[in-house]
């Protein structure tokens, strides 16, 4: 259990610091909520119906950013030969990678979501359901997005190749997390909640022993 | 069964099967057709009818190659079988391939049909999500050097996809009732579109398999050139 949280503080230190590129996700996300209205004119109807949706996307592709970076430093310098000879198993260590990766953007990501969403317009309902909904379905996505830095760890272009194997598997994550947004505002309860709550649980439950065979695959031989 | 995943029975046996594969294809393909075009016009559909007998046999064969896929890389990631991994490559693109094929004859049917060459149908967006992980699947093959490496990494990708679409699909088709309650025209076909869709379909099959050995076994004759290359240098 030590080294499980031995693990998790190194990656979010590492991420926290200077060049770890947490901030960076946060800037890339209010950067995008920003553009958004640019592109789509301000009316504020129009905002407060779409803000569920682009701040969802928004958020999947800001954590997106920093996953190809999840295990490729520590193959490239050596340490995830270490972390694998380690006791720990290889899976523990995996799943250790993703709460850290969470806590240093998922976790933000959420916290920024109502401030961005007060410049969408969206009521409060809204609002409070955006910030449950991404709170819930985030760990999915650095879950998930574990699983696809495992398979491209030993890749220079990893960056490029990722979100391509990824968005696709991400699809019910946007889906419910925009829906239940979009149910809130209608007025009904729960919307998607559950089902991304399900969606999380079952990939944060998976992807540790999946991401931990491709991490194997890659540093045999 | 497994006999045949020894690489030298396996060039054997395709090479007495293909022939057959590739005239049962023609025959089929050349019934369905004549018979789809000889079909009457349906009373709502008009003539679009005809595209059906070309739309539906793509997308089974879609899904089936990703079962194709799915089944081939667990075979692979278990018994670590080369032929299992070339069968597993061979079969992407012919997925991909009949994947945008179905598509692109749905978006020509929709026009005349929905007034539109695309809507967000639950359908038609899975369909569309199938064609990015055939996409996603065959990058990773090709981005990864190391051909084992890639192999495996591949399997494991399509493992994870095929544990996924159903649930993509369960999503998909939740987002599409949620904005717009589409109804779906179901009823029974007329034995004069069944029979031409069947033969369609049976041609569609023996294409597939008849692509597939093809595939295979140059996968297999560029493997021994290159080893042979490799020990005469």
């Amino acid at each position: 259990m030590n080294a499980f949280f031995a693990l998790l503080t190194r990656d979010v230190r590492l991420a926290a610091r200077e060049g770890g590129g947490a901030a960076l996700a946060l800037g890339f996300f209010a950067l995008m909520a920003t553009l958004v209205p640019l592109g789509v004119g301000a009316d504020l109807h129009l905002l407060a119906r779409v803000a569920g949706g682009i701040l969802w996307v928004a958020a999947v592709l800001a954590a997106l950013l920093s996953l190809d970076r999840l295990f490729q430093g520590d193959y490239e310098d050596g340490s995830l030969d270490l972390i694998a000879l380690s006791p720990l198993p290889l899976e523990a260590s995996a799943l250790a990678k993703i709460v850290a990766h969470w806590l240093s953007t998922g976790l933000p990501l959420t916290l920024l979501s109502p401030l961005l969403a007060l410049l969408f317009n969206l009521p409060p309902q809204g609002t409070a359901m955006l910030f449950v909904s991404l709170l819930v379905g985030t760990p999915a996505v650095s879950a998930v997005g574990a699983v696809g830095a495992a398979l491209t760890l030993s890749l220079r272009r990893g960056g490029l190749l990722l979100p391509f194997i990824i968005l696709p598997l991400l699809v019910p994550a946007v889906i419910f997390g925009a829906g239940a947004v979009s149910a809130a505002l209608d007025g009904l309860a729960g919307g998607g909640l559950g089902f991304l709550a399900a969606f999380s649980g079952a990939s944060l439950l998976l992807a540790p022993f999946v991401a931990a065979a491709g991490v194997r695959l890659n540093l045999a031989g | 069964m497994f006999g045949y995943a020894n690489p030298t029975k396996f060039m054997a046996l395709s090479g007495a099967l293909l022939p057959w594969c590739w005239g049962l294809t023609l025959l089929c393909l050349a019934g369905g057709l004549y018979l789809g075009f000889a079909a009457p016009p349906d009373y709502q559909q008009g003539t679009t009818v005809t595209i059906m007998f070309i739309h539906v046999p793509a997308a089974i064969m879609a899904e089936l190659a990703y079962a194709v896929i799915a089944v081939a890389s667990i075979f692979s990631l278990v018994q670590r079988h080369i032929l299992a991994d070339v069968a597993a490559r061979a079969a992407a693109p012919l997925g991909a391939l009949f994947t945008a094929l179905g598509l692109i004859t749905g978006s020509l049917w929709g026009r005349p049909t929905w007034g539109a060459y695309w809507v967000w149908d639950a359908r038609l967006t899975s369909f569309l999500l199938l064609l990015f992980l055939y996409l996603g699947y065959m990058a990773l093959w090709s981005a990864i050097e190391d051909e084992t490496k890639a192999a495996r990494a591949a399997a494991i990708l399509a493992l994870v996809g095929a544990v996924n679409i159903p649930i993509i699909k369960f999503s998909v088709d939740w987002w599409n009732t949620l904005h717009q309650g589409e109804s779906i025209i179901s009823g029974k076909l007329d034995p004069v579109y069944l029979w031409p869709l069947l033969l369609m379909a049976a041609g569609y099959g023996f294409l597939f398999a008849g692509l597939m050995m093809t595939r295979i076994r140059t996968a297999i004759v560029e493997r021994r050139i290159r080893s042979l290359m490799q020990a005469g240098a």
